[in-house]
């Protein structure tokens, strides 16, 4: 007698499965790809903070690429780089702060766990359905021979498409506006070459994310490195690509083609190219986070964060699935879902969003995509470049030159400036 | 069709396992798409699988979808995409993702 089906292995469904299986329900996890991770593609960046209390020395055994001891954000002109570049030996070290790591390595990996705690892991199978008595959720219907699963609990980890999610009434058939397309190159390079290019040794790597290189659709790029190829990319508002007729790769190439970022992939062999969306909506955008009979959890959910210096998703993921295994007995027998929210809103996962909520406006309006990025460079160039024989020309009279010239008002500035103060308090 | 940073769009897919399924998870009514004034789903779709045709209808191959839902999200024909996903373990399968 199943009690909980999680559908949908990933970061989400195999934290909710490992929860619920170690307080001795009986799981059985869907996943419709060959194994877990084969779906799904991300940036390249796992942070484990959220594994600590669950999986002891997760550090250890993660198959990891390599451990983020390096971390660049980088603004873009097409013919000028501004980069504010950080590194710390501590997150070389345990308990470390990020790796990056391939989805089909990682995503199988904690689903093993799951696995290990006692859950039945079903691949190849999809979830075509839900199963229904009256209002409540008893079960999903799959694409197997007979093979409707009943259970009193249905957790849905099923993605950024939810097709769970939408069945049941909680999320829109399409919502665009919210949705960014992320598209990926994995670039072989042999590790010294990485090693010397990005300044970094043995399992140390780096991450790099870029404002500035996506032709004004608002969204941005990123570089990170793995053991022995990089990972180039960018993410881009969904509805702005579509409406500018720009076929994503392209943007992937603009990228390469940069000054600053040629060097990096010069030479590297194309060894797979990948495309997922992302929920980035953040916390206004959110809907219910559950049915009678059923959680979402996860990318399903919108629980992704993308709040400019801070993109992450698979740890919100996890965070989110470890609320919805935690609370999945409470679920069964009271039939009452709210501690699920409540567990959900006493963490990161939901007090993030909530403080970070106007974070998705503010990084993706005009002015952050398409001027300030002209602005900082051409007030840095003004800075650095040597006038002789004409005196320095002071940094106000820059600053302004500098907006003129990218058609920012100073009050923008006051105004950006004063959002940007309250959005990242 | 080869792209400006010198890979091939074909070759680019050709880096991507695909275990294709005797059933289109995807359909398309082109009847539908001959109405369609922005056809975003052709520049849009990552894998580049939409193709507008002389009689100003759209012709689609399932075969290497990512499953990334971008083409419905952005279609604004009503009916025109039949969107599911592929049968159990077949469709893309990401090494690198």
């Amino acid at each position: 007698m199943t009690d909980v089906v999680v559908v949908g292995a990933g970061p989400a469904g195999s934290a909710a499965a490992l929860m619920a299986a170690r307080d001795g329900l009986d799981v059985v996890l869907l996943e419709r790809g060959p194994f877990p991770g084969s779906k799904n593609a991300y940036g390249g960046v796992v942070y484990g903070r959220v594994l600590d209390d669950v999986l002891p020395g997760w550090w250890d055994e993660v198959p990891m690429q390599r451990w983020v001891t390096r971390r660049s954000t980088m603004v873009l002109t097409e013919t000028q780089a501004l980069t504010v570049d950080f590194r710390s030996a501590d997150w070389g070290a345990p308990p470390y702060n990020g790796c990056t790591t391939f989805r089909a390595d990682f995503d199988s990996w904690l689903a093993g766990k799951a696995v290990e705690a006692g859950a039945q892991l079903v691949t190849s199978t999809v979830a075509t359905g839900l199963l229904r008595e009256g209002d409540r959720i008893v079960g999903v219907r799959t694409d197997r021979p007979d093979g409707d699963l009943r259970a009193p609990l249905v957790i849905a980890a099923d993605g950024v498409n939810s097709f769970l999610a939408k069945e049941a009434g909680l999320l829109p058939r399409t919502q665009a506006k919210h949705l960014t397309l992320g598209v990926k190159e994995v670039l072989s390079l042999p590790k010294e070459v990485i090693d010397e290019r990005f300044g970094v040794r043995g399992e140390e790597g780096v991450d790099v994310e870029v404002l500035g290189c996506t032709r004004g659709i608002p969204g941005g790029g990123f570089v990170y490195t793995n053991r022995d190829s990089l990972s180039v990319g960018v993410v881009v508002s969904l509805e702005h690509l579509a409406a500018a007729k720009v076929r994503p790769e392209d943007l992937v190439a603009d990228l390469k083609a940069h000054p600053a970022v040629a060097p990096w992939v010069e030479g590297a062999q194309l060894k797979e190219y990948a495309a997922h969306l992302i929920p980035e909506g953040g916390y206004d955008a959110m809907t219910p986070l559950s049915a009678p009979g059923m959680l979402v959890t996860g990318d399903a959910a919108g629980l992704c964060l993308a709040a400019g210096i801070w993109l992450e998703g698979v740890n919100f993921a996890m965070g989110s699935g470890l609320a919805a295994g935690r609370c999945a007995r409470q679920v069964i027998e009271t039939g009452d879902a709210r501690g699920y929210r409540k567990d959900l809103e006493s963490g990161f996962v939901l007090q993030d969003h909530k403080r970070l909520r106007r974070a998705p406006d503010l990084v993706l309006s005009e002015r952050v995509q398409q001027r300030y990025p002209g602005l900082v460079a051409d007030l840095v160039q003004g800075l650095f470049t040597v006038t002789n024989p004409e005196s320095k020309p002071g940094a106000l009279r820059l600053l302004r030159g500098a907006a003129k010239k990218n058609g920012v008002k100073l009050r923008h500035l006051v105004a950006d400036g004063l959002a940007g103060g309250r959005t990242f308090r | 069709m080869s792209g400006y940073d010198g890979v091939a769009f074909d070759d680019r897919m050709d880096t991507v396992e695909f275990r294709v399924a005797e059933r289109a998870h995807i359909v398309v009514d082109s009847e539908v798409c001959r109405s369609c004034t922005t056809k975003d789903c052709v520049t849009a779709c990552p894998a580049n699988l939409f193709a507008p045709t002389s009689d100003g209808g759209i012709l689609f191959n399932y075969e290497q979808c990512f499953e990334c839902g971008t083409c419905y999200q952005v279609c604004n024909g009503e009916g025109a995409l039949t969107w599911t996903y592929p049968d159990g373990g077949h469709g893309v399968v990401f090494r690198h993702g």
